[in-house]
């Protein structure tokens, strides 16, 4: 299962070097003998449109369901869309009325406050922990194989399963966990993890960092296995063991699959929509509302499509400026 | 330098060798069942608290001593229809999805042209619009299309996680199939359809199981279209119905832990089957 996953970053990593792969390459025939040419490329033009309607079907439908969504959302942001738009068919032009009412309104400051704590506090603890519990995996001992394996449940478990289940775990009277503190005497009172302000936000992260373990660990295990021994043995006998030989030889080694599991952590996180309306429904007093939880309660218990979708694109330009600066960042590694 | 190393590294080097594989390996066994105890918990509790009989929350035994089915009752009788469309609504997108990705993995992965790599960069990009942009756009669309509250809508919008990823998966095993054996097929008069349906397909067998066991798990466990495409009782996924336990004063939980124990039952399925694929599809993936 790891391997599949492992499969699927790696074709996503490599997409973009495709990409430029892809480009010289096509003009290289160009090179060729004038006569030839000619045939060639008809010969390939013909291979490429066959092959086009391989792909059509795929690409029809992402996008009616990617590309048309998208569109359909930056013009819905800008127009008065509201459940009588379904019965008139009227959504009138309000220009960027929809932007100011949802930036201006006491919520979005909280809501992006909490997306940015809860995503980074996520990946940090999914991270930290998931690398740790590699890294010990690489030890060889028995039962690691179905340990490991084991260990990918909580992942595969249906998101609102899990927000069910820690709902009931994290319960301020009757949950397992303040009985457990209870009996140890960890704590006086019952703490209310979800129903207290100050603590909600902190339990919804818990959660979601036991989400993100799993897949962590099984992408970091897949990585650390890939780094050839030799390279450890090497380093041992240059006198590299434990934390240096982490710093000089895993570390720099494992970058390319750290990123992948960071970009891809961060992406998902900030749209996660599951724990937070299972666990919380984003409050209490909007504690633990984030920009996508806000964009549904606007959309589809208020009814304002247009706001909602306002804050939406909002939401990507948040996932886009992030996925740019990390191009960036990586690039920059690239030519250091 | 190399004086060093003989001398002193060789003995350091051999002793922690020697007894990581002679005695430590059942230490590592126990924190590793320390960690996997502390990580699986929750479902241990989940499954704990379906068997209890209901009422029970105040002091919930942490055994399940005398097993009691009731809450499974129960979810069978209100939840049993829903998970019933669950099952339906994934094996639809199962389907669904594998027709549309594998043709099209097949030809971003044998085709060297100036589109692949747009192609490519278009379904990364894909992965990061939220799910509740595409809901918001959808239900408009579904409530002009009349494909609110049915099995088909779902299907359809219940792809977006498995077309992606099932292209990707299938893409990066169909690229390890020789063009060779392909080409062979075409001189022998298989059509590039023949080819694909006759030769691609089945050698790729084992990335069609794994791109479709992951499809059924994202479909089985889409919460997000279940909540915003359907508005009614006659179509609702289990997940919904779980969601729908929770907005509720909940009173027995067992019955709501019931329910959860059955909406996990295929990833346990999937953890205990896939397994044997994936590793097959690793060694099967280096066709000579």
């Amino acid at each position: 299962m790891a391997e599949a996953v492992r499969r699927a970053v790696r074709a996503m990593d490599g997409a973009p070097v495709a990409a430029r792969q892809a480009a010289p390459n096509s003009r290289a025939p160009a090179g060729g003998t004038p006569g030839k040419r000619s045939s060639w490329r008809s010969e390939r033009g013909r291979l490429h449109q066959s092959h086009l309607l391989f792909l059509l079907p795929a690409l029809a439908y992402m996008v009616a369901f990617f590309g048309y969504p998208v569109v359909k959302n930056v013009v819905m942001g800008f127009q008065h869309y509201t459940t009588a738009t379904f019965y008139t068919g009227r959504a009138p032009w309000v220009g960027f009325a929809n932007y100011t009412a949802v930036v201006s309104s006491d919520v979005f400051d909280k809501a992006l406050l909490n997306t940015v704590l809860f995503t980074v506090g996520s990946i940090a603890g999914q991270f930290l922990t998931g690398l740790a519990i590699a890294l010990f995996f690489r030890r060889r001992f028995p039962l690691n194989g179905v340990m490991r394996s084991l260990l990918l449940l909580p992942w595969l478990v249906p998101l609102i399963v899990s927000s069910a289940v820690w709902r009931w775990i994290l319960d301020q009277d009757n949950g397992v966990l303040n009985r457990f503190l209870g009996d140890l005497h960890l704590v006086q009172d019952r703490p209310g993890w979800l129903t207290s302000t100050s603590l909600a936000l902190i339990a919804v992260i818990m959660v979601n960092i036991w989400i993100g373990i799993p897949f962590n660990v099984a992408i970091l295990y897949g990585g650390l296995q890939d780094i050839p021994e030799e390279l450890y043995e090497a380093a041992a006998l240059d006198g590299a063991t434990g934390w240096r030989a982490f710093r000089h030889v895993t570390w720099p080694l494992l970058r390319p699959v750290v990123s992948v599991v960071l970009v891809l952590g961060v992406v998902y996180t900030v749209k996660v929509l599951d724990v937070i309306l299972g666990l919380t429904n984003g409050g209490p007093a909007n504690a633990t509302q984030t920009i996508a939880s806000q964009s549904y309660q606007l959309s589809f218990q208020q009814f304002d499509f247009g706001q909602g979708a306002a804050l939406g694109n909002i939401l990507i330009v948040i996932s886009l400026v992030f996925a740019v600066l990390y191009l960036r960042a990586n690039r920059r590694a690239v030519e250091q | 330098m190399s004086t060093i190393t003989h001398t002193s590294v060789q003995p350091v080097t051999r002793t922690p060798v020697r007894r990581r594989r002679s005695r430590r390996p059942w230490g590592y066994t126990a924190l590793g069942a320390l960690i996997l105890a502390v990580m699986l918990f929750p479902v241990y509790w989940m499954v704990n608290v379906s068997l209890q009989p209901a009422n029970t929350a105040v002091s919930t035994p942490w055994f399940p001593t005398r097993l009691n089915f009731d809450g499974y009752a129960t979810a069978l009788s209100q939840q049993g229809a829903n998970l019933l469309t669950s099952l339906v609504v994934a094996m639809g997108s199962v389907v669904f999805s594998l027709l549309v990705a594998s043709p099209a993995a097949y030809a971003l992965a044998h085709v060297n042209a100036r589109w692949v790599g747009p192609v490519l960069f278009g379904i990364l990009i894909s992965q990061m619009v939220p799910g509740i942009v595409v809901a918001n756009a959808l239900y408009s669309a579904y409530n002009d299309l009349g494909l609110l509250n049915s099995i088909p809508g779902l299907i359809l919008a219940d792809s977006t996680a498995g077309i992606p990823f099932a292209i990707l998966i299938l893409r990066a095993f169909m690229g390890n199939i020789p063009s060779s054996v392909i080409e062979a097929a075409r001189v022998d008069g298989a059509g590039r359809v023949r080819a694909f349906v006759s030769i691609v397909l089945p050698m790729s067998r084992n990335a069609l199981i794994t791109a479709g066991l992951f499809t059924f798990l994202f479909t089985w466990s889409d919460f997000l279209f279940a909540l915003t495409l359907t508005t009614t009782e006659d179509v609702r996924p289990v997940t919904l119905g779980l969601y729908q336990y929770l907005g509720a004063h909940v009173s027995d939980w067992n019955a709501v832990m019931a329910t959860a124990t059955l909406a996990s039952v295929p990833a346990l399925v999937l953890l205990l089957v896939a397994q044997r694929y994936i590793a097959t599809g690793v060694t099967g993936g280096a066709v000579k």
